[in-house]
């Protein structure tokens, strides 16, 4: 199994899976936050009056949820180039750590969409009649009153979120994306040893939820503390 | 001030008001009493629009609310106080940001002035060493103090109030009637949706009975629990205690 396990375990490859992993993150992170605008979006085409943004929130919700994250990154990694060369006529050529994002970007934006939806609506409705009886308007009632306090019952969730993203941040290697796992893969190659860059790279990802959970656990007792 | 004009409101088969009509005038503190179900709250709700009605109309000085004139129905609405049962109080807020919130984003009034006017009705209330507290951290009693503070800080015309007392422990009850009464005798027009029948002997001027979605009888206070004319608020008198 680990036959060249010495081999591996040496600096340079630490390094550059190191290099790797924060490649990893940074994608995660960067995901997170533009899932958390298309959340954003999403919550309130979910919660809007009129037809046409909740149905639009809806079919993205379910289309997004119900397929595989793979077969997405898959997609969007043959169809935007694609599109790009049916209107122009050139070829595009793309960092496939680019295209991963997106592809994880609108992932998450669905889940994130469900979450935010659910901590809006898990506000008392109590909130919503005392801000209207008090003249605010309903554009105020969610900035000022609604969101805090969804803000506080989201924060644990997300933070779950964000560390399903740096985990599946590895099926960007799928499409060449020079992260962790293609990292692994690359070094795997080179010894004739997967095994052991593999779980070189598991430490790394353990490390890596680890802390981020770790992180999760003091900010969710502060807010609890104005409980 | 109010005039309640034919209103019936259904939520889905069950009518909860059933063609009501009912006079406010200014200085006027109406109790509105009847049995669970009986349409109090609704009736209430829809004074202030929080629940929109079916047929009928709603006049605040002989001017119809009508919720489709939305610039103009906003301004009536924000000539009324509303206190919940619930209370509804911002968690996530001071006492004192809790007074002071609509104040700068809806009267677009400095802070200063905001604070001014907290503070001075946190002290009638009796409160104002609270001011900095965060609701969890109040009683019953305290809460809903508070939020008549609140609703008195927007200086409405007319207060509202939603079972105010149903929420609270008995020893708490008594706090938050001194309260009202005395904004009663501070020539506040009131309309109250209560159980305590001693307040609205007491300190209501008018007592509107209802049942079953139904303004059954309408008397001054006195004559009302002295000598109740319908059968149904004899019976309900009958069951419920009061002084």
């Amino acid at each position: 199994m680990f036959v060249a396990i010495d081999q591996v375990f040496t600096l340079e490859n630490i390094l550059y899976l190191a290099k790797g992993a924060l490649l990893s993150v940074a994608i995660a992170a960067l995901s997170l936050l533009i899932g958390l605008v298309l959340g954003i979006l999403g919550a309130s085409g979910r919660r809007s009056k009129h037809k046409v943004p909740r149905a639009i929130a809806f079919v993205y919700v379910t289309i997004i949820r119900g397929t595989p994250l793979l077969l997405q990154i898959l997609i969007i990694f043959s169809v935007i180039p694609s599109i790009y060369t049916a209107f122009t006529g050139n070829v595009l050529r793309i960092n496939p750590i680019v295209i991963g994002m997106i592809a994880l970007s609108i992932n998450s934006g669905a889940y994130q969409t469900e979450l935010l939806r659910s901590g809006i609506n898990g506000v008392d409705k109590g909130q919503w009649e005392a801000c209207e009886t008090l003249g605010l308007s309903s554009w105020k009632t969610m900035k000022l009153v609604i969101l805090p306090q969804a803000f506080k019952r989201v924060v644990p969730p997300l933070i779950s979120e964000f560390i399903t993203l740096i985990k599946d941040s590895s099926l960007i290697s799928c499409i060449g994306a020079a992260e962790l796992l293609k990292g692994a893969q690359v070094i795997g190659a080179e010894y004739y040893d997967v095994m052991s860059p593999y779980m070189l790279a598991a430490i790394f990802y353990l490390i890596m939820t680890c802390i981020v959970s770790c992180i999760g656990n003091k900010v969710e007792k502060r807010l609890a503390v104005s409980d | 001030m109010i005039r309640v004009e034919n209103v019936s409101k259904n939520f889905n088969k069950t009518h909860a008001l059933k063609n009501v009509s009912l006079e406010v005038n200014k200085g006027d503190i109406i109790s509105l009493i009847g049995p669970s179900g009986s349409g109090k709250s609704t009736l209430l709700r829809c004074i202030h629009g929080l629940e929109h009605v079916d047929t009928g109309k709603i006049y605040m000085d002989d001017e119809w609310m009508n919720p489709d004139d939305e610039k103009k129905f906003r301004a009536q609405r924000n000539r009324m106080g509303f206190v919940f049962q619930h209370f509804n109080l911002f968690p996530n807020m001071s006492v004192l940001q809790n007074c002071k919130l609509a104040q700068v984003e809806v009267l677009n009034k400095t802070d200063e002035e905001a604070e001014k006017t907290a503070l001075e009705y946190l002290e009638k209330v009796g409160l104002l060493e609270k001011k900095d507290a965060y609701p969890n951290n109040l009683s019953g009693g305290q809460k809903q103090r508070v939020a008549i503070a609140r609703a008195l800080c927007m200086n409405p015309d007319i207060m509202l109030f939603d079972e105010p007392t149903s929420a609270l422990d008995p020893e708490m009850i008594k706090e938050v009637l001194e309260v009202m009464k005395d904004l009663g005798k501070q020539g506040m027009t009131m309309v109250v949706v209560t159980h305590e029948m001693g307040f609205a002997r007491k300190v209501g001027t008018r007592v509107v009975f209802l049942d079953q979605g139904e303004i059954v009888e309408e008397n001054t206070s006195e004559k009302f629990f002295e000598n109740p004319q319908s059968e149904r608020a004899k019976d309900f008198l009958s069951k419920v205690f009061y002084e």
